[in-house]
C-alpha cells in the first residue's frame, strides 16, 4: 500500500467534520494530490500493464509517427469510454416501453451530453417527419390554432438549463434492501440540458386564453399518445416548447421536433413529441395521473399532481462499485437538485450522519438545474459511511431515508428523494447501504425492480 | 393602482390578466375548423366530455380481451411480469402488497375508455374502433364488479359508472396553492 501522502498535521489544521472531512477550500491550496479510485473492472486490467511499461509507451507514443484520422461530420466518445453509456431495462413484450438511465456515477460537470440524457418512453420513439408534425392548441381560447415546426422555428426563443427528473426516479430506495446498481443506474433517470425555444405564454397569448383557462391538456405524438394536465399557471410562468437540446435540435429520443418543458417539474410533465395543447378549466384525469404517478400512501389514500421536484443530492464519486485504492485524500463529488428553485448549500458527511461539512458548489449556481459539489475527504483506511443532502432556497432539508419512509410508506414507488448513503469497508470497496435502523431483515419483500410503471 | 384597474378591465372583458404582460409573437398561427379538431382531439374527461358515440358489451369486450389484451394483462386482468393488473384486486390498499387495480384504485371510469383508446393495445395502438373501446371498457369494470353482466357502456352511462376509490385522492397541488 503506497504511503498516506496527508499528515497529521495537515489534517488536524484543516479538517471541518468527523472522519476526515477537509475545508473546501483546501481545493485552492497548491499541490493538492487525490488518491486513485478505480471500479472493480478497471482494477484488475490495470494489472496487465505495469507502470514502466506506460512510461516507456508514453514517452515515445505510437500514434505520433502515424498521421491521426481525418475529421468526422459528427463526434463521438473516444473508444476507450465505451462503458460511459445508458443502461436500459425495459418490457419483454413491448421493448420500447421502459426507461435508460444516466450514468451519472461516471461523469463530471452538470451538462448532460445529449447521447447520455436518460430516456423514459411509454412506447417507444417515434421517428417523425418535421414538415408533417403540427401544434394544434385549441379548447378555451379565442381562436384554435395550428403551428408547423418552420412557424415555431420563427418565433423569440429563449434558452434554459435545467434538469429533468422523472417521478419514479430512485424507485428502488422504497425496497427494503439497498439496490446494490451503480450510482446513476438507480438515479439516473435524471438529466440535465440547455434547453432553447419558444415561451408557451407567447402561444397561449395568440390564441387568447378565456377566463375559465385553468389547465393545459398537453398530448405527444407517440404510440402511447402520453396525456398530462399541467396547471395555467405554470404555462404561463416558466415553460415553454422546447426545438433545441445543448445546441442542436432535440434528439429523437428527447422528443424531436418539439418538447414541452416544465422547469424543475416531474419528467412525465415534459411531454416528448408534442402535438396538442388543450385549454381546459379542469385537468383530464389521464391514465399518468390516476393510475400511475400518484403515491399510495400507509393511510390508503394516494397523493395526485405531485408536480414539484423536491431536493435531492447525491454523491456520485464515490459510489457503489468503486475502489479506494489507499487511505489517502480523495475529491467527494457528487450532484444536487431541486424543483424548487436554487440549491443553496449541500452538507456532507462521512462518519454516517454524527458530523457535517458545507461542500464547495460549482458557480454557477442555477434555478432547477443540476448543481455540482465537492469536498476533500481524507480516507484513513477504515470503514466509514458518506452521505450528503441537499437544502434548496427554500430551506427544505432533504430527508434521511427513515424520515421519508415514515412518512410516506413504502408503497408510493415515485418522488424517492432520501439522502443515499455509502459504504466504503476497509478494502475501499464501496457499496450502498442503509442506517442501521432501516434494515427491516425480518420480512421477505417483493422487489419493486420494475424500471418502467 | 393602475395596474388594479386595468386588471378589473381585462376580467371584465374575458382576457385571463395572468397573461397581460406577455411577450408577442409574430403571429404565425393557422385557423383550424372544429371538424379538423374533431380528429385530433381524443381525451376524455370524467364527466364524459369527449367520449364519442357508439357502444360495446361485456360480452364483445371478453371476446375483444381475450385476442388482444390478455397477453399482457393477464386472464381476468390479473396482469403479467409485462402489464399491469387490472383486475381482481385481493389485498386491500393500505395493506404491505396492495393491488392498484381499476376497481381497488382508478378514481375515474371515462380513464379507462381514454388510455384503450389511444395506447391500447401497445402491439397496435389506436386500432380499435369507438365500439371495440366501449365493449373492452364493459368488461374492465365487468371483471371489477362495477357493472353488471348485461350492462352496456355508452356515453351517457360510462361516467355514471361508481368508482369505488374516487374519494381516495389528495390533490397536492391545490393543498399548496392554498397555503401560499
Amino acid at each position: 500500500m503506497a504511503k498516506d501522502r496527508i499528515n497529521d498535521q495537515c489534517l488536524e489544521d484543516n479538517q471541518v467534520a468527523g472522519n476526515g472531512l477537509l475545508d473546501r477550500r483546501l481545493f485552492l491550496k497548491k499541490g493538492l494530490q487525490f488518491g486513485a479510485i478505480s471500479t472493480l473492472a478497471s482494477s484488475t486490467a490495470a494489472l496487465a500493464s505495469t507502470n514502466s511499461e506506460i512510461k516507456n509507451e508514453s514517452a515515445n507514443p505510437p500514434w505520433m509517427h502515424v498521421p491521426g484520422k481525418p475529421f468526422s461530420i459528427y463526434g463521438k466518445p473516444s473508444e476507450f469510454e465505451d462503458d460511459v453509456v445508458r443502461s436500459p431495462t425495459q418490457n419483454e413484450m413491448v421493448p420500447g416501453n421502459g426507461v435508460s438511465w444516466t450514468p451519472l456515477h461516471l461523469m463530471e460537470g452538470t451538462i448532460t451530453p445529449n447521447g447520455l440524457h436518460y430516456e423514459r418512453h411509454h412506447n417507444g420513439v417515434p421517428q417523425i417527419d418535421p414538415k408533417k408534425h403540427r401544434l394544434l392548441i385549441h379548447g378555451l381560447v379565442k381562436k384554435d390554432l395550428t403551428f408547423s415546426i418552420d412557424d415555431l422555428l420563427r418565433y423569440p426563443m429563449q434558452s434554459k438549463i435545467c434538469f429533468i427528473e422523472c417521478g419514479g426516479n430512485s424507485n428502488a430506495g422504497w425496497n427494503k434492501q439497498p439496490s446494490q446498481a451503480q450510482a446513476g443506474y438507480f438515479n439516473g433517470m435524471a438529466s440535465c440540458s440547455e434547453w432553447t425555444g419558444v415561451p408557451l405564454s407567447v402561444l397561449l397569448d395568440e390564441v387568447g386564453l378565456r377566463k375559465k383557462a385553468k389547465w393545459l391538456v398537453a398530448e405527444g405524438a407517440d404510440a402511447f399518445a402520453m396525456q398530462m394536465s399541467i396547471p395555467i399557471e405554470k404555462a404561463l410562468d416558466d415553460a415553454f416548447l422546447a426545438l433545441y437540446q445543448n445546441g442542436e435540435r432535440i434528439r429523437p429520443e428527447n422528443g424531436y421536433p418539439l418538447r414541452l418543458i416544465v422547469p424543475g417539474w416531474e419528467g412525465v410533465l415534459n411531454v416528448k413529441w408534442l402535438r396538442r395543447l388543450k385549454v381546459t378549466n379542469r385537468p383530464v384525469m389521464a391514465r399518468n395521473e390516476t393510475s400511475r404517478y400518484t403515491e399510495l400512501q400507509p393511510s390508503g389514500k394516494a397523493r395526485m399532481f405531485t408536480f414539484p421536484i423536491e431536493a435531492k443530492s447525491l454523491i456520485t464519486s464515490p459510489s457503489a462499485h468503486m475502489v479506494l485504492k489507499e487511505p489517502s485524500l480523495y475529491q467527494i463529488t457528487g450532484l444536487a437538485w431541486t424543483g424548487r428553485g436554487k440549491i443553496s448549500k449541500v452538507e456532507v458527511s462521512a462518519d454516517g450522519g454524527e458530523t457535517w461539512a458545507e461542500a464547495e458548489l460549482q458557480e454557477p449556481v442555477l434555478d432547477r438545474s443540476f448543481t455540482r459539489f465537492r469536498l476533500p475527504w481524507h480516507w484513513n483506511g477504515k470503514p466509514a459511511v458518506l452521505k450528503s443532502r441537499a437544502i434548496d432556497e427554500t430551506g427544505y432539508v432533504q430527508p434521511e431515508r427513515t424520515e421519508l419512509v415514515k412518512q410516506r410508506g413504502r408503497k408510493g414507488f415515485f418522488h424517492y428523494n432520501a439522502i443515499t448513503n455509502w459504504h466504503i469497508d476497509s478494502d475501499g470497496f464501496v457499496s450502498h447501504v442503509y442506517d442501521k435502523n432501516e434494515n427491516e431483515t425480518t420480512d421477505s419483500d417483493i422487489s419493486i425492480d420494475s424500471g418502467w410503471d | 393602482m393602475k395596474r388594479q384597474i386595468l386588471i378589473s378591465v381585462l376580467i371584465a372583458v374575458g382576457i385571463n390578466p395572468l397573461y397581460a404582460e406577455s411577450t408577442r409573437g409574430p403571429g404565425l398561427g393557422h385557423a383550424i375548423s372544429p371538424e379538423e379538431i374533431a380528429v385530433w382531439d381524443i381525451s376524455v374527461f370524467p364527466d364524459g366530455e369527449g367520449l364519442p358515440e357508439g357502444e360495446g358489451s361485456v360480452k364483445d369486450g371478453e371476446a375483444l380481451y381475450k385476442s388482444q389484451c390478455i397477453a399482457c394483462h393477464g386472464e381476468n386482468g390479473l396482469g403479467t411480469a409485462m402489464g399491469d393488473q387490472l383486475a381482481g384486486a385481493q389485498m386491500g390498499l393500505t395493506s404491505d402488497y396492495p393491488e392498484q387495480t381499476i376497481g381497488s384504485y382508478w378514481p375515474y371510469a371515462t380513464t379507462v375508455f381514454d388510455v384503450v383508446r389511444r395506447s391500447m393495445p401497445m402491439t397496435a395502438p389506436g386500432t380499435l374502433n369507438n365500439n371495440e373501446v366501449y365493449a373492452v371498457t364493459a368488461y374492465l369494470l365487468y371483471l371489477n364488479n362495477l357493472i353488471g353482466k348485461d350492462d352496456v357502456m355508452d356515453a351517457s352511462t360510462l361516467p355514471k359508472v361508481k368508482m369505488p376509490n374516487v374519494d381516495g385522492f389528495l390533490n397536492v397541488h391545490e393543498s399548496e396553492q392554498g397555503t401560499k
